[in-house]
């Protein structure tokens, strides 16, 4: 049987490779699912921005349609396939990065909006050989089902514990001039952005507990 | 999502003046609402004037003892500051109370002021709306209107205010501070910031074109009990029915704001003289005006006995 691994780098290979055949076929550089050929043909130059990131680690430089949010730089640019879209609304928590230290949904925000900003995906957090503490737990509590929202809770959750860490309150934290407690309300509060349709919520909760629990 | 131009603005001042200067253009900071408007060309700016780069992004000390709230700090950022969680709790317990870790990572200060009505015939491009498409007529009256208004509402328009932020600040008082497009800077108390629909549903606010909100001032600490209670279909990361804002003395008095039920934060000061004497007695003076529809009217109810709650909590 195949592993996942091999199953993800065949599927990269194929994303790669349309999109080169798509580059022969138009003339502007600019590729991108969202723009028309003939569009994108006619478009001013002043409307296309060259961007910056340092992307898990990496310098990145890409030229975008300035329309084109973090989520698709991403994926369609980047091929970092890994970061999920979900709803590409803000409300499901699919598309979730770890940009500058903090967690954000990456649909909801402009690449441009980002010049020279660190980001970190699910493929910058640990590789199937090296996993992330919290990707080991995730697999080790069966926290998923389908696996579509998985990169996306796991982000969020590494950065939960940073918050948490950091002294952030939140909604069910009781008291507003004491430090956060590290409790299974807390966390579920915390992880309310990321939405999982196959109901992997308290395995989720028990593989970020396990991680907690740790000594950093 | 339409096509737009794009500039990074240096300075509010020059940020104020390109809005002026290039026809619908749009500031963007942390872009969850606006991005969220333009994927569904609700908003279609025609130029974008990110303003990231300006440096309002730091909560200070004023000299009156308050605080003054750069428009860029992040909601998380005000949430957990020391100062307003220790003077201004029911400030972060309204911002804790809205939207997910996620989004409040990304929203602004000025950009949750600022936010839209979630009503879902403005979001459905299919429906009429006097706020999306002036002049077209209201899908939401005789419609699905439980989130709706009870109070303030119009002919034209039902819609709420979706912000549990702005609530706790026209309880605090808050003033917005602000730069025009020719360099002019004014302050507006929030109690005149927003506007009730009328007929004009598409004005929300009394921001003039161009003009861009550089920081919202807090004046200094009133203390009391401060609650931020909020009633929603879901215990986290859904809009309020019902909330209320509350800054509760010793001795009863205090003041108290009610989301969910408006076009705008509602707060009613002449009824902040009956707190003394319970919630119904407040209740009855905050929504003497309300109008409701047959689908919201459980509003009036769950306000009076969510506030009553808010009371009961400031007691014990």
């Amino acid at each position: 049987m195949k592993s996942p691994s091999d199953f993800e780098l065949s599927r990269r290979k194929l994303l790669a490779g349309s999109a080169a055949s798509i580059a022969l076929t138009a003339a502007p550089s600019i590729v991108n699912a969202q723009v028309p050929a003939v569009e994108a043909a006619v478009a001013d130059v002043s409307a296309v921005w060259k961007v910056s990131l340092t992307v898990n680690g990496a310098a990145r430089g890409l030229t975008l349609d300035p329309r084109t949010t973090l989520l698709d730089a991403l994926r369609e640019h980047l091929h970092l396939t890994g970061t999920k879209k979900g709803c590409d609304h803000g409300q499901c928590g699919a598309c979730t990065v770890i940009v500058g230290g903090r967690r954000i949904n990456s649909c909801m925000t402009l690449a441009v909006m980002h010049e020279g900003e660190r980001i970190t995906t699910i493929e910058g957090l640990g590789t199937p050989e090296n996993m992330h503490p919290m990707q080991a737990a995730f697999v080790k509590h069966d926290g998923y089902q389908c696996g579509y929202c998985t990169p996306g809770q796991i982000c969020s959750a590494v950065a939960v514990l940073d918050e948490i860490k950091a002294g952030i309150p939140s909604h069910v934290t009781t008291d507003l001039k004491a430090p956060p407690q590290l409790s299974n309300p807390e966390l579920r509060e915390r992880m309310s952005g990321n939405i999982c349709r196959c109901g992997a919520y308290s395995n989720i909760a028990e593989a970020i507990s396990e991680v907690a629990g740790r000594p950093a | 999502m339409r096509s737009f131009t794009y500039e990074r603005a240096r300075t509010p001042a020059e940020a104020a003046a390109s809005a002026m200067r290039k026809p619908d253009a749009k500031f963007i900071a942390g872009g969850t609402n606006l991005l969220d408007l333009m994927k569904l060309e609700i908003e279609t700016p025609a130029h974008l004037i990110d303003v990231n780069g300006l440096a309002l992004d730091k909560i200070e000390s004023t000299q009156e003892g308050g605080l003054r709230i750069g428009a860029l700090v992040r909601n998380t950022d005000l949430a957990a500051d020391a100062r307003v969680r220790r003077d201004y709790g029911v400030l972060s317990r309204a911002l804790l109370a809205g939207a997910s870790g996620q989004l409040r990572n990304m929203a602004t200060t000025a950009g949750n002021l600022l936010q839209r009505t979630r009503c879902p015939y403005f979001y459905d491009t299919n429906q009429s709306c006097n706020k999306r498409k002036p002049g077209s007529g209201c899908a939401a009256i005789g419609g699905f209107s439980r989130q709706h208004a009870v109070v303030g509402a119009s002919e034209a328009c039902i819609a709420t205010h979706p912000s549990d932020m702005a609530v706790a600040m026209r309880a605090l008082d808050a003033t917005v501070e602000t730069v025009q497009p020719d360099g002019a800077t004014r302050t507006i108390p929030i109690a005149e910031f927003y506007r009730l629909p009328g007929d004009t549903p598409h004005i929300e606010t009394t921001l003039m074109p161009g003009e861009l909100i550089t920081a919202v001032t807090l004046p200094k600490p009133v203390g009391g009990k401060q609650i931020y209670r909020k009633v929603r279909d879901r215990a986290s990361y859904a809009f309020a029915l019902v909330s209320v804002a509350a800054i509760v003395q010793r001795d009863g008095t205090g003041r108290v704001a009610l989301g969910g039920v408006a076009h705008k934060p509602w707060r009613v000061e002449a009824a902040e003289t009956q707190m003394p004497r319970g919630a119904k007695a407040v209740a009855a003076q905050l929504l003497a005006d309300a109008r409701p529809t047959r689908e919201n009217a459980f509003k009036l109810a769950l306000a009076e006995r969510t506030l009553g709650a808010v009371l009961a909590e400031a007691k014990g």
